[in-house]
């Protein structure tokens, strides 16, 4: 322990070295700091030396608690996964489900929301009590599902806000996903964003077996899937460029800023007037 | 509540700074700055919500806080900054400490246009993080952490207060975790705060704080 000040060892005007010194340090009583920045020479008065002291705790505090937020990115990695999990899960079951229900009680359907119906019976003998009862477990897994989601729509506004933004909260949290986390998310280039969640078309391609492929989970982004083939590329492009910049602000400063997505909706809006331009061209 | 000493002019326990004003017809508390929770806002003066600030409340009920406005100023558990930034707007060096990160980004936004005002993510049971920051000889040592061990923190925290200075503390029976009549939950409270300081005055903040004791008290 020290009996040192913030600012010792501190250059006027290096709000970095200061911020750090305010968020690590330490001392074992106060004292009257004000006086003795000005007697070291670190600030000409007390004006200066409170505008100083400003500058760095608000940086400091900024920088601390974003760090601490962003580290509810695992958190929100395992949602999304659990979220996928159960669904998949979900699905698998219900199609069990509906081979067996099907046969017991005359009734055809498929997938969860036959599932629901089936749950909703009264079972009057045993192998309709175990049908009903798997019903049940379809049900709460899908139910589980849904509230996986909804946890995931609140939480990756927070912990990559620009990205839940741009690409919507469960997209951007498969991407921090299938990253591992939003800071190697952030460290990818742009062409590597693109096709995350097609590897296995990416190795069949490296091995020479198959085309490159155009997209990965960006395929499920309105921008894309709702781009006509012959622009998927392009536009999966500068989706993939405009995500990967929104991931790099989100995990550098964590601030939010709008203007990113209304740079992505003009260069999607260019994209889809050269279609409108060549239909037009057709027609003549 | 805040009627009756505002209406005969008895706002003598009011720091410089803070003034009754019409809003919409109505007499509230308030102070010159940004707004920072959505409170209303006429020529620079902000209204002050008694019904989520505490320090609001007392001050609107004619509490005797000490606060004289440009005092120096520990306040703990600054949350979001809602009551902080009003303090901030009347008094001088205001240090704000808060623990959580999520309420500390909001802290940091009030802090921006306030120049005087220092956010410290910091644990208040942990006073040797932050006595390298917070200078000595505070005017007014403000808490309102509503945590386990209120009556620590305050004592703990007792080094930063001038010999003239001020506790203002609000304690929040629920949070000290224990069983038993809230009655006796603050006595075992008060009586922690009584072996570094002599109590001022306690006052129950029911019916728009309930569950809170206002204590001020002096270093001994
Ligand atoms: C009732 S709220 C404070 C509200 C605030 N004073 C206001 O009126 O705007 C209590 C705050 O104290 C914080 N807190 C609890 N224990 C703390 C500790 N040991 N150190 C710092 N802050 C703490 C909590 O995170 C919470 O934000």
């Amino acid at each position: 322990m020290t009996g040192d000040g913030w600012f010792a060892g501190c250059d006027a005007g290096d709000t970095a070295t200061a911020a750090e010194h305010v968020r690590e340090g330490r001392a074992d009583a106060p004292a009257d700091w004000p006086t003795r920045a000005v007697e070291s020479g670190f600030a000409p008065d007390e004006e200066a030396y409170y505008t100083a002291l400003h500058e760095a705790c608000v940086a400091a505090t900024r920088g601390e608690a974003t760090e601490a937020e962003r580290a509810g990115d695992q958190q929100l990695v395992h949602a999304v996964r659990a979220m996928d999990d159960c669904m998949r899960t979900a699905n698998e079951l219900a199609e069990r489900l509906s081979e067996w229900a099907g046969a017991l009680f005359d009734e055809d359907g498929a997938g969860v929301e036959f599932a629901r119906t089936v749950a909703d019976r009264e079972p009057t003998t045993p192998d309709e009590e175990r049908a009903v009862s798997l019903a049940e477990r379809v049900v709460d897994l899908a139910d589980e599902a849904e509230d996986l989601e909804a946890y995931v729509e609140t939480r990756a506004p927070t912990v990559a806000p620009n990205l839940a933004a741009m690409a919507g909260p469960v997209l951007a949290a498969r991407l921090v996903a299938l990253a591992g986390g939003l800071e190697s998310l952030a460290k990818k280039p742009s062409g590597t964003v693109q096709v995350l969640g097609a590897e296995d078309a990416l190795f069949a391609h490296l091995r020479g077996h198959a085309s490159s492929p155009k997209h990965g989970v960006i395929y499920t982004h309105e921008y894309v899937r709702g781009t006509r083939p012959a622009d998927r590329g392009s536009a999966a492009r500068a989706v993939a460029g405009k995500l990967t910049i929104a991931a790099r602000v989100d995990h550098y400063s964590g601030e939010r800023k709008p203007e990113l997505d209304a740079e992505l909706d003009e260069r999607m809006a260019a994209i889809r007037a050269r279609a409108e331009d060549d239909e037009e061209g057709d027609e003549e | 509540m805040t009627a009756t000493p505002l209406a005969d002019g008895g706002d003598s326990h009011l720091p410089d700074g803070v003034e009754p004003r019409t809003f919409d017809g109505d007499q509230r508390l308030a102070t010159r700055g940004e707004p920072v929770y959505g409170e209303p806002v006429q020529d620079g003066w902000r209204a002050w919500d008694p019904g989520r600030s505490k320090l609001g409340a007392m001050l609107g009920r004619g509490v005797e806080t000490g606060f004289a406005g440009g005092d120096t100023v520990l306040y703990l558990g600054a949350a979001s900054g809602t009551t902080v930034s009003h303090v901030a707007d009347f008094a001088g060096p205001t240090y704000a400490v808060e623990f959580a990160p999520r309420p500390a980004r909001d802290l940091v936004r009030a802090a921006e246009s306030r120049p005087n005002l220092f956010p410290l993510l910091k644990d208040a049971r942990k006073p040797e993080t932050y006595a390298h920051v917070v200078e000595s000889g505070v005017d007014v040592l403000f808490q309102d952490v509503a945590t386990r061990g209120q009556g620590e923190v305050a004592c703990r925290n007792r080094q930063f207060l001038a010999d003239d200075g001020w506790l203002v503390a609000t304690i929040k029976a629920r949070s000290e975790d224990v069983t038993g009549p809230t009655e006796v939950t603050f006595g075992h409270v008060v009586d922690t705060i009584e072996t570094e300081y002599e109590v001022v005055t306690t006052e129950r903040m029911d019916p728009l704080h309930e569950d809170h004791l206002a204590v001020v008290a002096r270093p001994r």
